[in-house]
């Protein structure tokens, strides 16, 4: 085989096998982003009461709680970051990343050290890369997370906070989390939130006035109970709704898939056209030589005699 | 006033039940309560164990809850569960 044809064949070969690839991620997730959009909001009926309740007991009871009171001298906080497993989701999970180095800067510039607890093999490789240091990771379920799996990286963030990282080395006073926000089909947001010390963000606050509550058996109890839920609750729903726009940017990039598709469809045509006119200028030449070499081959003979 | 609780019954994945009910009974750390249309708000922390609804319509309803808690106001009643079967 002709060394040119040989080249062609082999990128043929290449073409294809990226074709089927592109053509498989095609196929993925457009139904199942529908699916996580309704695991969304079938959570947020629990996470809804739990914010309700976490926000009574904060405002009505005058307990000092360390899991509501901002340290005095805060020195380290852990950050949540969460990412997908896959690639071929457009930017979704570098914006997240992204958006989580810039609270890191943030945090650093008020003094604190950081802690980086990471969600998905892309952020996972991104800071082994970079030998950043991790002080946990979680992957496999990025893309269909659980309440187990949220349970599991909740215990850990708690353990870290209730440590004092006055004494402890990776005990944090702070605890940060960085998702992506699912708004609409087309439109997810990276977002940076603390979840401890509590803040009641404005907008998640139930609406009208709270009733003044009875606590039972007191308010510090309840609170104690009550914040690991809150937690717990608050993780799942940021691993719901970044699992939600996880979809939605791959869903988006599987257009760019169609194209693909498209794109090494033409691609092995035009490399079969050439190939097949590299064969055949092969043939020809070997058909001239054959004839040329019968030609002075006979010439010769023909002289001889 | 309205003679029903509107109950709620939720896990983090999902809402398990709702409905109107007469009464609920379920355990906090204090011990057994029951409540009754009208009861004053109130936010109690329930140990593992059975929480049971007494429906609007005759029936009950009865719910194994680990790690939640109950929360009540005017009339409307949510009881919380990690897990609930």
């Amino acid at each position: 085989m002709g060394a040119q044809l040989r080249i062609y064949r082999r990128r043929m070969r290449s073409v294809k096998a990226t074709k089927k690839i592109t053509k498989a991620m095609e196929l993925i997730s457009a139904s199942r982003i529908v699916k996580a959009q309704q695991r969304v909001a079938a959570s947020s009926p629990y996470a809804n009461e739990l914010t309700r309740a976490v926000t009574a007991v904060a405002t009505f009871s005058s307990t000092k709680h360390p899991l509501t009171t901002p340290s005095e001298s805060p020195r380290r906080a852990a950050v949540l970051i969460i990412t997908a497993d896959r690639g071929m989701a457009g930017a979704y999970s570098n914006a997240a990343i992204k958006e989580g180095d810039q609270l890191v800067t943030a945090l650093r510039e008020r003094g604190l050290a950081t802690e980086a607890y990471l969600v998905g093999r892309k952020a996972v490789n991104y800071y082994r890369f970079r030998s950043r240091k991790i002080a946990g990771s979680w992957t496999g379920f990025s893309d269909n997370p659980t309440y187990a799996n949220a349970k599991e990286v909740s215990d850990a963030l708690i353990a870290a906070f209730v440590e004092d990282a006055a004494t402890v080395e990776n005990g944090v006073d702070e605890l940060h989390i960085v998702y992506t926000q699912f708004k609409s089909m087309i439109t997810q947001i990276p977002e940076a939130r603390r979840m401890l010390p509590l803040e009641v963000v404005e907008s998640e606050a139930p609406s009208g006035l709270l009733p003044m509550y009875e606590f039972e058996p007191n308010a510090g109890e309840v609170l104690n109970s009550l914040l690991p839920r809150y937690v717990e609750a608050r993780v799942f729903n940021a691993m719901l709704q970044s699992a939600a726009s996880e979809h939605a940017a791959r869903r988006r990039a599987r257009r760019a898939m169609k194209s693909a598709t498209d794109n090494a469809d033409e691609l092995i045509k035009s490399l079969t056209r050439l190939a097949n006119a590299a064969r055949q200028a092969e043939i020809t030449q070997e058909i001239s030589e054959i004839v040329g070499g019968a030609d002075a081959l006979a010439s010769a003979s023909a002289g001889s005699e | 006033m309205s003679t029903n609780l509107t109950v709620e019954v939720v896990s983090p994945e999902k809402r398990v039940w709702s409905g109107e009910a007469n009464m609920i009974s379920a355990r906090t750390l204090e011990g057994d309560i029951g409540v009754l249309p009208g009861h004053a708000p109130l936010l109690g922390v329930l140990v593992d164990g059975i929480v049971s609804i007494k429906v609007a319509d005759g029936t009950s309803q009865e719910f194994n809850i680990h790690g939640g808690f109950i929360s009540v106001s005017n009339n409307r009643v949510s009881i919380l569960g990690e897990s609930t079967d």
